[in-house]
This record gives C-alpha cells, structure tokens and sequence, in this order.
C-alpha cells in the first residue's frame, strides 16, 4: 500500500509539473499584449513599456517561465497584478466561500443522488425509474444560469421564502473568525447567524448539486444494476435473505467503488469554483474572483489561481485513487 | 408672445411644484443605503487606484481641495477654501479649511496635503512646514497621476504654514485645479498611511462625509457617518456597497427591496422598472464619446470632402436607437453636453445619403481608391463592449450597410482588445476607419480635445489629426487660466471639429439608473463620482 502511495505521489508531481507548463503557455501564447490591454485607451507608450518592465514581459519567454517556475516551488504564486495583493491571501480569503458551498451542493448531490440511483435500480423499469432517470438528464443538460433565475424568481421573489442572493443579509451580524460562516455562527454561539446563512446556502448549492446529483444518480443506478446480477447476490436471494440486507450489504457495498470516483471527481471540480452559481448568487468565492481576475486581464492572477485549482484538482482525485485502493485490493497489486 | 406665456407657466408651475415638494419631504436622518453593483472595489488608497468601483467608495470616504458641483464639472471648494493663481500661471496657493480632521482624529493641515500629493511624485520636491514625514517606499505606480502626466506639471509642492500649501508649476496648466479635484487627489490621513502601510488600501483613513467600517471581499464594503463631518453629518446612518455581478440578479435584489439603487442594469430591466410602482430611474448623459475615425496617415483621407461624405452617410440616429437600446444621444460635438465650453450653436450635420454621393462623386472617390490599389476600405471594430459604445461589432455592420448604400464596400475588421489597440495606435496601414471611444477624467474640455484630436502634441493621440490652427487654440487654451476665454477658444475648436471632420462623432452613452422610490435626492455625477452625503431615505 505504501508503494502504491509513494508512485501515486510521483505520478503527482509529474502531472504538476505538467500543468505549470500548459498554464504558462496558455497565458503567455494567447494572442495580444497583455500590457495594452490592461491599460486600455489612455495608455501613452511611456506608461506601456514600464509595464511591461515590471511585468517582464520583455523578457524571452523561457526565462519568464523559469522565473514562475522557481517562484511556485518556493511556493510563491506571485502578486495580483490588479491588486498588488499575494495570489495566496486573495484565495484564502475567498476559499471558504466556495468550501462551505461545494460541501453543502455534495450534501444535496449525494443524498438525493445515490437515493435515487438505489430506488431506481432496485425498481427497474418503473415509474419511479424512468421518473428519475428523465430529471437526471434534465439535471445533466439544465443551464445552471436558467435553473439559478427561475429558483430565484421561484423561491425568493414569489414566494418569498428563501433570501436571493449573498452569504448572509446585511441585517445580521456575525463575528468572522474562520471564514466559514457555518463554523464562525456555531463557535460564537450566534443561532440567529446560523439560521440566516444556512437559508442563504440553500438555492445556490442546490442550483450547483444538479450536475453532479444527476451524474450520481446514473452512475449508481448502472453500478447497482451490473452488482444486482452477480452469483453471490442470486446465492444471497437463495439463502433467504431479506431485499433489504441483500440491496444495503451485500450489493451497495459493491457498487459503491465507481460511485465514490465519481464523488470524488465532482467534489473536485466543485472545488475549483462554481464560476456560474457564484455568479447569479453573488457568492464572494474562488469561481468569482477568477472571472474577475480574467476579466481585469490580470494573467498572474490567472495564471496562479488556474495552477493552485488545477493542484486541487489532482490531489482530490490521488487522494480518491488511494481510496479506491483501499477499499478494493485487487487495484493495489495491479 | 403665447410661447413665452407658456414657457412662463411652465416655469411657474415647475417652481411652485419644487416648492411644494420640498415642504412635504423633509430631509431625515437614519437609516442604512444598500448601494448595489456589478463588482467589488480592488482597493481603498485613491492615489493607486484606476477603477470606478474603488473610487465610488473612495468619493465617500476622502475629500480633494477642490470638488465638483452637484451635476456638473464647475470646480468649487473643497478642503481649500480659496485659491490665488499667480499671474503666469506657474503658481498656485490654496487656503485651506481650518478645524477637519481626519476619521482617525489626527488634524488635517498644509502637511498632509504635502504627504498625499507628494507621495504620488517621482522626485519628491515638497517641503512640510512642521512634519518630517519619511515618504513610504515600495508603493505600487501611481496610475492616474502618471495618465495625468502630473510630474510634467507639478515642479514642488510647499506647506507654508499650517493652512496655506502652494504648488510651484513647470508649465502654465489651466486644467490643474480640475486635476485636483479627481480622486486621485484625494488627502488621506499621513498617520494611517504610515501606520498601515501597503495595508491602507483595506484601512482608509480620509476626511470625508464617511468613515470605513469593514470590507468582506467580492461582498461588501461598510460604511457609517462621520458625525463631525465639517460640512454637516450625512442623512444617512450607513451605506453598504453590495456586489451582484449578475445584472438580472441585481435587478431582482432592488424589485425585492433588499437593495436601495441598482447599477448598471440590463436596458431591457429599464423598461421593467418604469413600470414598477416602487422604484424611479434617475439619468444623465455620461461623460464620454463614441466615435469613427479616420486613419490620417493615408493620402486616400485628406480630402476632407470626402470625409464629410461619410459624415453624411451613415445613421447615426438609427444606431443610437437600435444598438444603444436608446441609451444614448446622437452627439454632435465631441465634448459631452454636460460639460463647459460645449457649443451648441452648432448645427449637426443630418442623415443625407443622396448628399454623401454628391460629394463623393466631386472628391473623385473612387478613382482615388482606384489609385490606391483598393477595391473597398476597412471598418475596425471594437471585439469589446466599452462605456461608449455596448456593441462595436454591431455598429460596424451598421455602419457598412449605410455605406453600401452610397456605393462604397465595406470590409469589417476586428482583433481580440489589446492587438486591436496595439495596431490603431501603429495606425497600421490596412486601416480605413476606426471604432473608438473616451471616457472623460476630470470634466476639463482639454480632457477630450487635446488628448483625442490634437496630433501635433503628442503622438499617443489616437486619431494622429495634424491641424495647425487647433493645435495653436488647444495650446492656447491650456496656458491660459480665465474660464470665459479657455470657453471661447473650445468653441472654436469644436467649429473646427464641425468644418474639417477629423472624426465622426457617434454619441454619448446615457447612465440610467433604477433606484427604489424612497431614495431622495440622489443626483448621478457627470465623472462617474458617488456622492452619498446629501442622499436621505424618505420612510
């Protein structure tokens, strides 16, 4: 297991290497001159070369890569170039924002998910079958944008039940110690902050857990089927067991090692920021400050931002592999 | 006669209804301004910062030593009390207001307007008359102060005795004191400057009507009154600048009544909140120009008949309604009207195709694009919506089926942003006519006609125009300081723009804002400013 480890950490570092160069290049080979579009119509060519100078962008391209390399294995991402803040604070303080939502959009997506998915297999070919299987492709293929409007219209404007949009209203006073709200509201005994932010969370991590629900869904109604029909689930049924024992010991355990990949993979993505959800709700998260770092042309940050979500990313997905190794041996000696 | 009867009954009327209006709604104190907007401020430290959402906190939070008046670009006093110009020009010496302190109870005096200017400039000529402050290092490039080439203009500044700061200049600049006025100006607090260091940008401290409280990012930027503001405490008890990046989101934040005015709405939400019972839109003509030029380097456009041809041939009306969604005015000067020195003596020039052919066919048009060896002339377009212009690719092709109909073919170009302004400014040769635009930064008519047309001063200017005659007005107009005179000089520029047609003015965008009906007077500012202090929320 150990050795499994160590070449999953290897494979890691390659694939990290990798992704610093894809970054850089995508950023430094796009066409136009970063220092002209970042100035727009009032630059002088004075103010465009000293631009330039400080961004070093008159340096051969290697060299800049070298310079960014070596910055990122000190563990320096470099300095927004919009804010002149650390690439690392401006993440920090925006991370929990994306923490707290991604968690809550895997709450919704793998409760109602794997429920379905279950139920649907277990009553294959029924109504509630083909019911849920239909909402999972609509789930799949749903404009987030669409589906965050009309919740909104739906919940909040109408029906005035649910807060439109933000973290937390401007009424409520909360003590920020963490960051997360959830956590701050529970450590400073704050219920009437817990109550609100809790409210606040739910459209928004609703509107992002349709993509992955639906893909849990579908991956656990064909997990489950393919396991439903092997010989020890038959032997199983031939001893006289109950459905119940059969469905929840014998087979979801089973079908459990593609769903957790699954899980894992989306969690991952939800991690990098919801750009779209963040967008329509006004969530002050990762999603948001790097379309705003795209749209300030601001490359370090987009360039420092990309390599730490894409980082993530990987080590979700190592830690999953591990996992998954765990859980299933065969994979260890492979 | 019976017109101005009616014009006098009009008038009338409209007094006595003021009046009546301002008996029935006194101002009150109280309450919390939710200001909604599309992004969040990058940084709170005025001398650094480029964008408008800093500075719309900024505009709350500092005062310059002069402002502008309510709706217009009239320079008034500020923290400077009064003001002597030296005869020359070449030295300026403001009084200060006595008794203002900063929000962090430090004293306002000659010394920290010394420190706020002077820690802008490359080789700091300034001398305290009682601090020996050591400037901070390291800062970040004083953006604006740069784009306003104040190291050009400003030789030294010197703190006489505690009220009294004067500013040696290098050359007579009559829009020095509009400079002053911009938010880069803004007098900060020397003690937190020192004290928080590159951190004063997340801890302002300045003199104004409020006082910071808290800033959660990409959220919310808190502010509450400044009881001993010296020019009377704010109605207001708090402001809270929300981002809501999504404009529909927005605008369904203010029909709910969770937010106070709604920037920037989508112009389809306009039409929604006229219908509204509860919310009221406020306007005004911005302060910037959408226009088409011509590339002056090439022989093929020196004919200023031809020029004018063009002039006559496209629609500019049409655009306006179908492209600006109306949001905007055909402009016919290339100065905003809201702004001084505008003349609106002059008579645009209509929409007349048939006009167009005439002189096109007299300029010998297309023989000389013949010479050229071009079969048709190019369109460059802007790949990005600007302030000036939501839509440049849809202007071009409007642009190309006028033209189409006076006989000459149209090619579209565009070129993702920062290679298109690159290329323009090369005025690259395979371009006919451009697409761009300006935003103006300190209400000063030089803001727009120097740095937009005059060719012969500088060669950043965009459109390359070399006139001798406007050069010598621009010029003149710039050295001297009397508003009549410099007023009567830009007119005469403007005449100029009107015969030679260097460019073709498309229009100015118009700002409209919903805002919830118990926002009471609330007055958008032509520099794109947020003035919150005399804004109250009626029950």
């Amino acid at each position: 297991m150990l050795r499994f480890i160590a070449n999953r950490l290897l494979s890691l570092v390659v694939t990290v290497f990798g992704i610093s160069i894809l970054v850089f290049l995508m950023i430094h080979l796009t066409p136009g001159d970063p220092a002209e579009m970042m100035l727009g119509e009032r630059a002088s060519k004075q103010a465009l070369e000293e631009l330039r100078e400080r961004l070093g962008l008159n340096k051969p391209l290697y060299v800049q890569y070298g310079l960014f390399l070596s910055r990122l294995l000190r563990g320096d991402l470099g300095r927004a170039l919009r804010t002149n803040e650390k690439i690392t604070t401006e993440i920090a303080e925006r991370f929990p924002a994306t923490v707290e939502l991604s968690i809550m959009a895997m709450i919704f997506a793998v409760t109602i998910g794997m429920t379905a998915g279950i139920v649907s297999a277990t009553r294959q070919y029924s109504i509630f079958d083909y019911t849920s299987m239909f909402f999972s492709l609509v789930g799949v293929s749903m404009p987030i944008f669409w589906l965050g409007l009309i919740l909104i219209i739906i919940f909040s404007l109408k029906l005035g039940w649910l807060p439109l949009s933000g973290r937390i209203s401007y009424t409520v006073h909360l003590e920020t110690i963490t960051n997360f709200y959830i956590i701050d509201a529970i450590l400073t005994r704050n219920w009437q902050a817990l109550k609100d932010v809790l409210w606040h969370l739910i459209l928004p991590s609703f509107t992002l857990s349709t993509i992955p629900m639906a893909i849990i869904a579908r991956i656990t109604r064909s997990s489950m089927l393919e396991v439903l029909r092997q010989d020890y689930i038959r032997t199983a049924m031939a001893k006289g067991l109950t459905p119940r024992i059969i469905h929840y010991k014998h087979a979801l355990r089973n079908a459990l090692i593609p769903i957790i990949t699954v899980i894992g993979l989306q969690f991952g993505i939800l991690l990098g920021g919801a750009i779209l959800t963040e967008t329509i709700f006004a969530w002050p998260g990762i999603g948001l400050w790097l379309l705003n770092a795209v749209y300030a042309r601001d490359f370090n940050a987009v360039q420092g931002g990309t390599m730490l979500i894409a980082t993530t990313f990987v080590t979700i997905n190592m830690i999953v592999d591990i996992l998954y190794a765990w859980i299933n041996p065969k994979i260890r000696v492979s | 006669m019976f017109k101005k009867l009616l014009c006098f009954t009009f008038c009338f009327c409209l007094v006595i209804g003021g009046i009546a209006m301002g008996a029935a709604e006194k101002p009150r104190y109280g309450g919390t301004l939710v200001f909604g907007r599309g992004g969040d401020s990058v940084g709170l430290d005025p001398a650094f910062e480029t964008d408008g959402n800093s500075f719309m906190v900024c505009d709350n939070i500092y005062d310059q030593l002069v402002t502008y008046a309510e709706e217009s670009t009239e320079i008034i006093p500020d923290l400077a009390t009064k003001w002597e110009i030296s005869p020359d020009g070449l030295t300026y010496t403001f009084h200060l207001r006595k008794g203002v302190k900063f929000h962090d109870g430090t004293d306002f005096n000659a010394d920290a307007v010394v420190f706020s200017l002077g820690r802008q400039m490359k080789e700091k000529r300034v001398k305290f008359y009682r601090h020996k402050w050591e400037f901070p290092k390291d800062q970040p490039p004083p953006e604006y102060w740069l784009s306003m080439e104040m190291d050009k203009i400003i030789d030294s500044i010197e703190a006489v005795d505690d009220y009294t700061v004067v500013f040696h200049l290098r050359r007579p600049e009559a829009p020095f004191l509009a400079d002053l006025g911009m938010d880069f100006a803004s007098i900060v607090s020397p003690t937190a400057v020192l004290k928080y260091g590159p951190d004063f940008k997340s801890h302002p401290v300045g003199t104004g009507p409020f006082k910071f409280v808290k800033w959660v990012k990409d959220d919310k930027i808190i502010l509450e009154a400044n009881k001993d503001y010296w020019d009377g405490r704010p109605y207001l008890d708090r402001v809270i600048f929300r981002v809501i990046p999504d404009n529909s989101v927005r605008f369904l934040e203010l029909k709910a009544g969770n937010i106070h005015i709604c920037q920037f709405p989508n112009p389809e939400d306009i039409e929604l909140a006229k219908k509204d019972p509860n919310l009221k839109l406020v306007s005004q003509p911005g302060m910037n120009i959408g226009y088409i030029s011509f590339n002056h380097t090439k022989p093929l456009w020196q004919d200023k008949r031809i020029r004018k041809a063009i002039m006559y041939a496209i629609n500019r009306k049409a655009i306006v309604d179908n492209i600006y969604y109306g949001l905007g005015t055909v402009a016919k000067n290339t100065i905003p009207p809201i702004m001084w020195g505008y003349n609106d003596c002059i008579i645009d020039y209509p929409y007349d195709p048939e006009m167009a052919k005439k002189l096109l066919k007299e300029a010998k048009f297309f023989e000389k694009l013949k010479e050229a060896g071009q079969t048709k002339i190019t369109l460059w377009s802007m790949p990005v919506p600007r302030p000036y212009n939501p839509n440049g690719m849809k202007v071009g092709e409007a642009v190309q089926a006028d033209l189409k109909k006076v006989g000459i073919d149209v090619e579209l170009v565009t070129f993702e942003w920062g290679t298109y302004l690159k290329k323009q400014r090369e005025q690259d040769p395979s371009m006919d006519l451009f697409q761009l635009g300006w935003t103006g930064d300190n209400g000063d008519p030089d803001n727009f006609l120097a740095i937009l047309l005059d060719g012969y001063a500088d060669p950043n200017v965009r459109t390359q125009w070399k006139n001798i005659e406007y050069h010598e007005i621009i010029t003149r107009a710039k050295q001297i300081s009397d508003k009549e005179e410099r007023a009567k000089l830009y007119k005469r520029a403007q005449e100029i723009i009107h015969e030679e047609v260097p460019l073709i003015n498309v229009a100015h965008s118009l700002v409209i804002w919903p805002m919830r009906k118990n926002v009471m007077n609330y007055k958008l500012h032509p520099t794109g400013s947020v003035f919150l202090d005399k804004v109250w929320l009626a029950k």
